[in-house]
């Protein structure tokens, strides 16, 4: 516990610059043969197999997992590179972005040896989408409240209960999820979870949709009628999963997609600025840059320092708690400093529709992967305070 | 030359400034005469020429070391003109001019303030918030005449200095020019003009801005455990913890962009669009963090960091009046709009992205 933050300084070694110019011809030929368009972000499918598989045969999915599992090897840096060079142009990454960031790095951690053979080389391949099952109906924040109950049973166990807000699981291939093993102790309230791989093509799972404000299709409520696991599914500590959690999170929660996700709004507000902005635009426009390329050298911080075998765990909550707020922020922004283009702007209309689409993205981008409200008492009790 | 960082430097730095400029001991003095033991140690360390070559004179530590020992005083925020006489050094240097010894500022610091170097060699020019004028035996001066960028060394006895101070009661003065003689100067490499020393500046203040923002996230924490209300410590509150973790955030900001900033001049060959987007992200973020961060720190403190008696004001109000220096936010997030914007889009991201 301490008031000592720390962001070593790093400089992206050579092997990332010669990636990003393969990334940059590969995006440019996946665009230019009407994959997606980098600035239409509400439009077309967010997620892709043909693209996945694609993505997964260039090598950049599994990036810095051991080859043995179909990984490539390289560091940390190559990933943040991968990651942020689709993000800032909206390549439909969905499909497999959550196995390659958080399920598979747990598999390779927890799942036992035939498990990881079978599955993380159908990751690397772009072939498998991994959702998250955490939340419940009552359990959001309050992740130890869950109740979803998994019974001990002849050769596995038998699920029972509702995860709800769970992104792609429409179509998802597995889910790893957190279940009730037993009750929690007085002693330890976080004690009575274990984590568990589940096949979401077994019999007893239910995927209900949950449209959202934005007249998308992504959340779903998953209903658990007496599905079957079975015993070589668990992964890690029968009843201690909470001991598990914390060293992921910092992956998860300081990538650069924690502030690139309404990135497009940024961008085409420069193009419809054009080259000579009045002053009141450029400063506006300069200071939201300052602001993102802080937030960027942040987060390449954490990673240098995560592939260094460091545990930068208060700085990754930071880089989340600032940067998500950031970019909620942003739209608004961008509709302020665009009150006075003129209406004919050749791009006026894209801005437009990109403002729209961000504004109602952006109620969500603090919610997600942890409030705001929960990030800060994470960061708090990491200064000492709790 | 050397790039990384030798944390023996900065660990000098930081026992000087601990045992000679404690913030409360300082606080509490009546008088002004812990300033000539404090500048001693730092001279006799190397410190105060870090970034003056040895065969000029100086210490010739790295750019890097240098930053080191400017985020060490940072966290003190002793009020010695030691980021100015480092700046200055370095400024002299780039002309291949000699250091002198003792405590230096520089000229300009605002960005539409110039020197015009007469073509008798001579130095005119007004020029505003030159931070510890009144405190310096020398200005190192950056000048521009039709045919391009100078470098002089200037006696401040041989300018008009007047009074003034910034937010802290440290001293920031308007300085006249008026025919002053250099007692050295020299033409500016080539690539360099007024706004290399700018961006140096920006650079340093940033780093300084951090440095301090360390310091007062940490007193507000301690100070937030201490002080019992309601029968428990406020740092108890969520209320009080959000804030602090606000702080943290601030904190975090400026202390990446800062580092980063540094660390890019350190490594650059010349003052491009990378060192622009850097120092000028710096000092904007680092600024706004200064804002928000204070605010915090004074509102955990409650009335107690109102007070002359409390340390805190060391901290806030140097935060606040570095701002001011070598580019508002404002300045800089109008010029680095600029940047972008004449750049144009397809070319935002890489240079985003470039480092």
């Amino acid at each position: 516990m301490s008031t000592d933050l720390r962001f070593d300084q790093i400089r992206l070694p050579p092997e990332c610059e010669k990636l990003r110019v393969e990334l940059r011809a590969f995006i440019a030929e996946e665009v230019a043969a009407g994959t997606f368009a980098p600035d239409r972000p509400g439009h077309g499918d967010t997620h892709n197999p043909a693209f996945s598989k694609r993505v997964g045969a260039k090598g950049w999915i599994g990036v810095t997992w051991p080859k043995q599992y179909g990984g490539h090897e390289r560091s940390f840096l190559e990933r943040y590179v991968v990651t942020e060079e689709f993000r800032v142009v909206n390549a439909p990454v969905r499909l497999h972005f959550v196995a390659d960031r958080q399920s598979g790095p747990i598999l390779l951690k927890y799942a036992p040896e035939h498990i990881k053979q079978d599955i993380l080389p159908r990751i690397c391949r772009g072939e498998l989408c991994f959702v998250i099952g955490m939340s419940e109906p009552g359990s959001g924040s309050d992740l130890f409240a869950v109740k979803t109950k998994a019974t001990k049973v002849e050769g596995g166990w038998r699920i029972n209960g509702t995860k709800i807000w769970t992104s792609n699981a429409h179509i998802a291939d597995y889910m790893l999820a957190l279940f009730r093993t037993a009750p929690a102790t007085k002693e330890n309230r976080r004690h009575g979870l274990t984590q568990f791989l589940v096949d979401m093509k077994s019999p007893g799972i239910a995927v209900n949709p949950i449209y959202q404000m934005t007249g998308q299709h992504d959340f779903n409520e998953v209903v658990f009628d007496d599905a079957f696991v079975p015993d070589d599914h668990v992964l890690g500590e029968i009843d201690g999963a909470w001991k598990q959690a914390t060293s992921e999170l910092a992956y998860e929660r300081s990538g650069p997609e924690r502030f690139l996700e309404t990135f497009y709004v940024l961008a085409e507000l420069v193009r419809a600025l054009g080259p000579d902005p009045d002053l009141r635009s450029a400063e506006g426009l300069g200071r939201l840059v300052a602001q993102l390329h802080t937030l960027r050298r942040m987060s390449i911080s954490v990673a240098g320092m995560l592939q260094a075998g460091k545990e930068p765990v208060v700085e990754a909550s930071i880089v989340k708690d600032v940067g998500t707020l950031w970019e909620q922020k942003l739209p608004e922004r961008v509709r302020d400093l665009s009150a006075f283009l003129e209406q004919q702007e050749s791009n006026r209309v894209t801005l437009d529709e990109q403002i729209a689409f961000a504004t109602k993205v952006a109620p969500k981008l603090t919610i997600q992967g942890g409030t705001t409200e929960i990030l800060r008492g994470i960061i708090a009790r990491g200064l000492g305070l709790r | 030359m050397v790039t990384e960082s030798d944390p023996i430097v900065a660990e000098t730095a930081a026992r000087i400034f601990a045992d000679l400029a404690d913030p409360q001991t300082i606080n509490r003095a009546g008088d002004e005469r812990w300033k000539e033991p404090l500048w001693r140690a730092l001279s006799e360390a190397g410190l105060t020429l870090a970034w003056v070559p040895e065969n000029l004179g100086g210490a010739g530590a790295s750019l890097n070391d240098g930053f080191a020992i400017l985020a060490a005083a940072g966290r003190f925020a002793a009020p010695v003109p030691l980021a100015e006489t480092l700046l200055a050094g370095w400024l002299l240097a780039r002309a291949g001019l000699a250091a002198p010894a003792g405590a230096m500022t520089v000229a300009p610091v605002r960005p539409r303030d110039r020197i015009l170097l007469n073509p008798d060699g001579s130095l005119n020019g007004r020029v505003s918030g030159i931070p510890f004028a009144k405190d310096s035996k020398h200005i190192a001066v950056v000048a521009t005449d039709d045919s391009g960028t100078s470098i002089a060394l200037v006696k401040t006895g041989d300018c008009r200095v007047s009074d003034g101070d910034n937010l802290a009661g440290d001293a920031a003065n308007t300085v006249i020019f008026e025919r002053a003689k250099p007692i050295a100067s020299a033409r500016a490499p080539a690539g360099f003009d007024p706004s290399a020393l700018l961006l140096m500046g920006a650079a340093v203040r940033s780093v300084q801005i951090a440095g301090a923002l360390e310091t007062i996230l940490s007193l507000s924490v301690r100070y937030a455990n201490e002080r019992v209300a309601f029968e428990r410590p406020i740092g108890k509150f969520q209320a009080i913890q959000q804030n602090l973790a606000r702080l943290a955030g601030e904190a975090a900001a400026a202390l990446a962009a800062a580092g980063s900033a540094a660390d890019t001049i350190a490594q650059a060959i010349a003052f491009d669009d990378t060192v622009l987007l850097e120092a000028a992200s710096a000092k904007i973020r680092a600024g706004e963090a200064a804002t928000e961060g204070a605010g915090i720190a004074h509102q955990v403190h409650g009335a107690i960091g109102f007070t002359k008696e409390h340390v805190l004001h060391r901290f806030t109000l140097r935060l606040l009046s570095w701002r001011d220096d070598f580019g508002h936010e404002s300045y800089w997030a109008a010029t680095l709009g600029e940047l972008i914007a004449r750049r144009g889009a397809n070319n935002f991201w890489p240079l985003l992205a470039s480092r």
